[in-house]
């Protein structure tokens, strides 16, 4: 679906700060187009902040981020809303707002006070209810479902949305094992499926190298390693990001890194 | 909810049956009750009369009554409930919360401090007890987005500040009553209390044309609400300018609730309850504008009516009515939000 259309989102020289506190400091990162990337990093590294900026969330104090060689700020926001979709990490829905009318929101950068409910929004509101297989729950309130099926619905509302390239905040956040492989799951769907740039933010680096085709590496505001899932987790790049000592292994169902933290009470028997 | 497609390419909409039938129905029932508030009074005149009387048939007498002493009385009922209404849901929508309201956040206070600071100290620099009204409510305004800007504002800080400044002005409304002479202190609090009596034309234009302005306005920026009630960052997403639309939706709030204040007074709980009221009539998670709008026009035209009849002989402000019709609502509002666990 997004295949024809290759978006290059890139940051260079790239300073994020909070008020006085610089959090990103320097910074040069290039979204492959039609992958997912995973950004990895401990706690404050800048992650987020990171994420942020790729969405024009947060302004850059210096350097600037581009999509197709035009700053952000410089495209008009509703037609940037058209090309880029982002998921803050656990959104709140106000109460008793039911499903249908959050992925129907979704469409706002596509509708005009004159065209409320095109043909085109009723299908990408259908279609994204299928994708994310919650069509049978259109009618109920997002706030009295399972965690499972409300971030199922949120990430409906930014694939109705239509953007080639999506941005997602720790997707998996407070949900369980099972849900957050139903989600990394279904994101690799809309991206193998429709062809979508996905952008996301992982806390968990065996998940990151299951489901990212690059990841990208973060600590303390910098980018300290960038890549495929192979060459990027290492036991001393995981030190050196998480300064946790561990063994990788190979994953036996996908082939990927996996990581083995050793910690202070066990030792490594090999 | 039910969804068509009102489909002439390119034009596209969607309808809520549920939404257009309570919007006719409420608009039929405040008809009924703005009829009834020129049908009453001294000199009775019947609805169908009142009807007649405003397509311009009728006696002179009748005409005369209905033009110059009634119609303005139940029109600025009418126009001052819509504007609360309107400007109530538009503020909750924005904060997510129901209690952003102009009354909560301090405006309607801020009216009537400087109302009340004209009235005990005399100056009133040649402007009318409205003008002063509405200059007290948008300086109020102002004062809270200038205390809860921080890098942009959020609905949480417009709520916290406004309840402080809320605190200033009715302390300083109260200082100013306790100094004053008894007979100034008696007309600050006639004014206080709200009341639609012996409105004349006078009071009513103004307010006739801001409503005009601002009432489109604000239902357009209604629509724009509906992605900044999924949070700032979500609606930056969705292509929401998110701090202009909030700017927009202050200043059409704050002028609706300030014309309304500087030709009603602070008519209390209206600009609350109205919406919170339609909101649970439409079914909606949120306050549907102009379903709040007409809730707000009906509950001031009916509590008007309550006060003008509820005792023989003597006059309610409506004011006092709405506040004993409202308080009730607020209590079971907090008290269902605290066991729905969203009361913070």
């Amino acid at each position: 679906m997004y295949e024809t259309y290759e978006p290059d989102l890139r940051a260079s020289a790239l300073h994020l700060a909070y008020d006085d506190r610089p959090v990103v400091t320097g910074l040069d990162v290039a979204v492959p187009p039609g992958k997912v990337t995973a950004i990895v990093g401990a706690n404050a590294c800048g992650k987020s902040t990171l994420l942020r900026a790729l969405a024009r969330l947060l302004a850059p104090r210096q350097g600037a981020v581009t999509l197709d060689g035009l700053a952000l700020r410089s495209i008009p926001t509703r037609e940037l809303a058209r090309r880029l979709g982002i998921l803050p990490q656990s959104p709140v829905a106000p109460e008793g707002l039911t499903v249908i009318d959050l992925v129907t929101r979704g469409r706002s950068p596509h509708q005009t006070w004159w065209r409320q409910w095109s043909a085109a929004d009723e299908a990408a509101v259908r279609g994204a209810l299928e994708a994310t297989g919650i069509t049978d729950l259109a009618e109920r309130a997002v706030d009295e479902l399972s965690g499972g099926q409300r971030q199922r619905a949120w990430i409906a509302m930014a694939v109705a949305q239509g953007t080639p390239v999506l941005l997602l905040d720790e997707p998996t956040t407070y949900l369980d094992l099972a849900h957050q492989v139903d989600v990394l799951d279904l994101i690799t769907d809309l991206n193998r499926r429709e062809g979508r740039t996905v952008v996301m933010v992982l806390h968990d680096l065996n998940q990151a190298a299951r489901y990212a085709d690059h990841v990208i590496a973060m600590k303390a505001g910098r980018v300290v390693a960038e890549g495929p899932p192979d060459q990027v987790i290492t036991a001393a790049t995981v030190e050196e990001v998480f300064d946790l000592r561990c063994q990788v292994t190979t994953d036996p169902v996908s082939g990927t890194p996996l990581i083995i933290p050793i910690g202070r009470h066990h030792h490594a028997v090999r | 909810m039910t969804y068509f497609r009102l489909a002439v390419p390119p034009i596209s909409g969607v309808f809520r049956p549920r939404m257009l039938a309570l919007c006719l129905l409420l608009a039929a029932a405040a008809f009924l009750a703005f009829c009834s508030v020129v049908a009453v009074g001294d000199y009775p005149i019947t609805l169908p009369e009142v009807v007649q009387a405003l397509a311009g048939v009728g006696d002179p007498g009748t005409l005369l009554i209905v033009r110059e002493l009634r119609l303005p009385r139940a029109l600025a009922g009418l126009l001052v409930g819509l504007a609360f209404g309107v400007s109530g849901a538009l503020f909750q929508t924005m904060a997510r919360n129901p209690m952003a309201s102009p009354d909560v956040i301090g405006l309607t206070q801020g009216s009537g401090t400087a109302v009340v600071a004209a009235i005990t100290l005399g100056w009133t620099g040649g402007l009318s007890v409205q003008a002063i009204g509405l200059l007290g409510g948008l300086a109020t305004a102002l004062l809270v987005y200038a205390l809860a800007w921080k890098r942009g504002t959020t609905g949480y800080r417009i709520i916290l500040v406004g309840i402080g400044v809320s605190w200033i002005c009715t302390s300083a409304t109260d200082w100013l009553i306790a100094r004053g002479g008894l007979f100034q202190a008696q007309a600050a609090v006639g004014w206080l209390v709200g009341s639609l009596n012996g409105r004349d034309w006078n009071a009513v234009l103004p307010l006739a044309l801001a409503c005009a302005v601002l009432l489109p306005c604000a239902l357009l920026l209604g629509r724009q609400l509906r992605t900044l009630q999924l949070g700032d960052d979500v609606a930056a997403g969705l292509g929401t300018r998110v701090q202009l639309v909030r700017f927009g939706v202050l200043l059409a709030g704050v002028g609706l609730i300030a014309f309304g204040t500087a030709a009603g007074g602070p008519i209390a709980f209206v600009a609350l309850a109205a919406p919170q009221i339609a909101q649970r009539l439409a079914g909606a998670a949120w306050p549907p504008a102009l379903a709040s709008g007409l809730t707000g026009a009906l509950v001031v035209l009916a509590a008007d009516l309550t006060g003008a009849r509820l005792i023989p002989n003597m006059e309610l402000p409506v004011g006092i009515v709405t506040g004993v019709l409202g308080a009730p609502v607020l209590l079971w509002l907090l008290i269902r939000a605290n066991r729905a666990g969203s009361g913070g």
